[in-house]
């Protein structure tokens, strides 16, 4: 019994991070236990709580309208303390570098679509591009990046009704590159400030840049550009853009990739290491052990061999149908893969989805259903395991995507789950 | 860009009674890479861990190399594209997929198709990258005599003629030969100390801690006596690592072929496997059943560790640890990415955080560049510089002047960048508790 801790955490996104600094806060031993990269990796890296409930109009205030949900929803489940906690530790983690915090209306952003998005926190590359803000804009776009054009973006935006003037630009990124080369490329240039010739003088990338959109700027005030201004520099390629430009510049968060999310995914990695929780990662939990309704251990297959992972008290973060917490298949239908806990749905799979694709989405629903101190439950409405919980994706009841509250469901739950689990295992201890 | 372009007649509402798979595409080859290939749903995951493309702009990423090559050259006329040799094998696009993508099989098997048929065997790249993949029978010359050939590794001219000659980056000082190897140590010591039926191991030592740094060898081997082990030492060939990265699938087999049916008898005899180079028990584990169908060969993969792995799971390797002391000393360590793929990136820092005396530091997720051969080409010595910087720069920021690490052409690497000493955990792990 090498490997033993008081809790362990499955999964390493949001949900599971938060969910194990939560519980090592209680002075519990944690361990996580992650697979492979989060969907963090491809997540917006903007934090929403509540940005729509069944109408097109954008909610104002989010804890406003939570009386507003059904009762099977995670935030009626876990309630608002649960969701005003999440996002204190939320912030407590991320410091400055992300905005948002001072209120609790929703923020307006824009997005790589040139649509308007209500969100909770944003991150602090992104707050000049804020959309109540009245001061002028240029939204840049590369030549290079097939996925985004700053002059549709611009467009867009303009056809939204934003109250400011609003241009968009196609500028060539500083150097050369191939058909095909990954934003990562791009990223990386402005990152270290490579040389790169530019109209026949060799300088840094970000000057390069700068230079190439200046004669675009005009008398707008601020310019966006996609979410790629750097990685562990990000904050330097920020400051030195705007000081070459006299401009404010901020990100626009973009699909796959997105940095603003793999940025966020670090600061989580370091905020679980910095907690003193220990981290596995690479290897999936496959199974478990239990006694008397009580789990003993999961199966980690370390490539092959089946290794037991000990401990009082488990968290259950592996996230959604996206993240594969959640499965489903013709034989089985919707299953939980690990525990095998309780997912309601219709037998009939062609109950599972609506035929307008923006529709009420069955799926979009599916997950565990939880108690309040967020263990799964079983159809007759028992928990699973009494020393088992959720947080995050896993849990159903609610489309966190039409509605824009993943991030607060994952992070209300998590430091439910997070919490119980560590206190849960300090009475073990004492028990022993 | 949406995939199907075409519209289809597919309607979702209309129930099917039995699935029929449509044969889309002829499965004329040995592996079926379809149900891989079908898993990507283009989150780009891997694109963002690798490490080439983030420093080489001709070179289009895993997600082409993978799953998108792999469906193009599924038309007779299509090609495998020549930046198949760009990819340095770290394998870190695996470890990202969330979809279980088996991107690293699929770059092995291009990869294997494109230097088997659309290489000139007779160029001096071919030639270059036959040897440095059969690095074991080099260096099981060269260490018959190793005062000589290391003088000779050593001058001037010979790593200025292995520059022109062979396209052998001369910036690097190649690795000097041990004066004993692990095996002629082995051999002097009488085998092993500890006879024990009931707790065996067989040693992978792979070809640089056996001609290069027997000192590894050498911890394993009384660390594992320390706690109680019976340790054999099989013979062995090298565990194809550098022949996967370069295309010798060939080779890979002839040497593969050896490994399974020796160590394959040390299993029946009790024994699990050890290795450590992370790399050589990644290829045991992974690369093997993937790659080649071997009798014995999956009995192999599931019987294989990494040493303090092992450890870990079979002993209280943590209590061991924790009421031992060392001098004081800090390392800077760096997780290998096979390491990462095999789920030991945090083994090392975990461990010896509780360590009295040790103080270790990891410096951060970046890849160290070399990927073993990779980095030894005059052509990939820059790109592999470039990505190399980020650990470096992580390493002078840590604390003292010494590296840590599992694998021996990242310590290479750590080495050729800052001149850091650098140590392999079992060398910590001997000091803490064998001795």
């Amino acid at each position: 019994m090498a490997i033993r801790e008081d809790v362990i955490v499955i999964g390493g996104g949001l949900a599971g991070s938060i969910a194990a600094i939560e519980a090592a806060e209680t002075g519990a031993s944690v361990r996580l236990v992650t697979y492979k990269k989060s969907t963090l990796r491809h997540a917006s890296g903007l934090i929403d709580v509540l940005g729509y409930n069944g109408s097109d109009d954008p909610i104002a205030d989010p804890y406003a309208a939570l009386d507003e949900l059904p009762d099977d929803h995670p935030y009626s489940v876990a309630g608002e303390a649960a969701i005003r906690d999440g996002l204190e530790r939320f912030d407590e983690v991320v410091g400055d570098q992300y905005q948002g915090g001072h209120t609790d209306t929703n923020a307006l952003l824009p997005t790589f679509g040139g649509a308007v998005k209500p969100t909770a926190r944003y991150p602090t590359s992104t707050a000049a591009g804020i959309t109540s803000d009245t001061r002028s804009m240029l939204v840049v776009g590369f030549r290079e990046m097939t996925e985004y054009n700053g002059q549709m973006l611009a467009d867009h935006l303009e056809a939204a009704g934003v109250p400011f003037e609003v241009k968009g630009v196609e500028c060539n990124f500083p150097g050369t590159y191939a058909n095909d080369s990954r934003v990562t490329r791009f990223t990386k240039r402005l990152d270290n400030d490579e040389d790169v010739d530019y109209e026949g003088t060799t300088m840094g990338a970000r000057e390069a840049l700068a230079k190439e959109i200046e004669p675009h700027l005009g008398d707008a005030e601020r310019v966006g550009l996609p979410a790629l201004l750097g990685d562990e520099h990000a904050d330097e390629v920020h400051n030195d853009l705007e000081r070459h430009l006299g401009a404010d510049v901020f990100e626009i968060p973009m699909g796959p990739p997105s940095y603003p999310g793999m940025r966020l995914a670090d600061t989580l990695k370091d905020a679980v290491d910095e907690a003193g929780v220990r981290i596995s990662a690479g290897n999936p939990v496959v199974g478990f052990e239990a006694e008397d309704g009580e789990l003993t251990s999961v199966i980690v297959d370390s490539k092959g061999r089946e290794v037991p992972y000990h401990a009082d008290e488990f968290v259950l973060a592996t996230g959604g149908l996206v993240g594969k917490g959640i499965d489903s298949d013709r034989e089985e239908g919707v299953t939980e893969p690990i525990f095998d806990c309780y997912i309601p749905h219709p037998e009939d799979r062609y109950d599972w989805f609506d035929k307008q694709a923006f529709g009420d989405q069955p799926f979009a629903h599916f997950g565990v259903r939880v108690d309040e101190t967020m263990r799964p439950l079983s159809a007759d409405e028992a928990p699973e395991f009494d020393n088992l919980r959720a947080a995050g994706a896993v849990i159903g009841g609610a489309d966190t995507v039409a509605e824009k509250s993943q991030s607060g469901v994952s992070l209300a739950t998590a430091v439910v789950a997070g919490e119980h689990a560590g206190e849960r295992a300090a009475t073990h201890e004492v028990h022993q | 860009m949406s995939d199907a372009e075409q519209a289809s007649d597919f309607d979702p509402t209309t129930q099917v009674d039995e699935f029929e798979p449509v044969d889309v595409f002829p499965s004329s080859e040995d592996m079926d890479l379809r149900p891989g290939a079908d898993n990507c749903y283009k989150c780009t995951s891997c694109d963002t861990s690798c490490p080439v493309a983030e420093v080489d702009e001709d070179f289009p990423g895993p997600k082409f190399q993978g799953p998108e090559q792999w469906r193009l050259k599924r038309g007779e006329d299509v090609d495998i594209d020549d930046s198949i040799l760009s990819c340095s094998n770290c394998m870190r696009c695996d470890d990202a997929c969330p979809s279980s993508v088996p991107l690293s099989q699929m770059h092995n098997t291009a990869r294997g198709e494109y230097v088997e048929e659309h290489m000139d065997h007779n160029s001096i790249e071919y030639l270059r990258n036959r040897m440095l993949s059969n690095y074991r029978s080099l260096a099981s010359i060269g260490s018959k005599i190793p005062r000589i050939s290391n003088f000779f590794l050593g001058l001037g001219i010979t790593s200025t003629l292995g520059e022109k000659l062979m396209g052998i980056t001369s910036e690097r000082e190649m690795p000097e030969f041990a004066h004993e190897t692990f095996r002629q140590w082995w051999k002097k010591r009488g085998g092993a100390q500890v006879s024990n039926p009931d707790k065996r191991v067989a040693y992978f030592h792979g070809c640089y801690s056996n001609f290069n740094t027997p000192e590894v060898g050498k911890a394993m081997v009384r660390v594992f006596e320390s706690f109680g082990y019976e340790v054999m030492v099989p013979k062995q060939q090298c565990s194809g690592t550098p022949m996967f990265a370069n295309g010798m699938l060939k080779d890979a087999r002839r040497e593969a072929e050896v490994n399974v049916r020796e160590l394959g008898k040390a299993i029946e005899n009790g024994a699990d496997v050890i290795a450590s180079c992370t790399s050589c028990s990644m290829a045991l584990r992974q690369e093997y059943p993937e790659l080649f169908d071997i009798e014995g060969i999956e009995d192999l993969s599931e019987h294989t560790y990494e040493a303090m792995e092992f450890l870990r799971i079979h002993e209280d390797l943590h209590s061991a640890i924790r009421e031992s002391e060392v001098d004081p000393q800090s390392f800077a360590y760096h997780a290998p990415c096979h390491a990462r793929n095999q789920g030991l990136d945090r083994q090392a820092v975990e461990l010896f955080r509780e360590l009295d005396g040790a103080q270790i530091e990891d410096v951060g997720e970046s890849c160290s560049g070399i990927s073993g051969t990779y980095g030894w080409k005059s052509e990939k010595y820059e790109t592999s510089m470039k990505i190399g910087a980020e650990m470096f720069d992580h390493m002078e920021h840590a604390e003292g002047e010494v590296g840590m690490t599992e694998c021996p052409t990242c310590a290479m690497q750590m080495n050729h960048g800052t001149g850091y000493e650098i140590r392999h955990p079992l060398e910590l792990l001997e000091k803490a508790v064998a001795n």
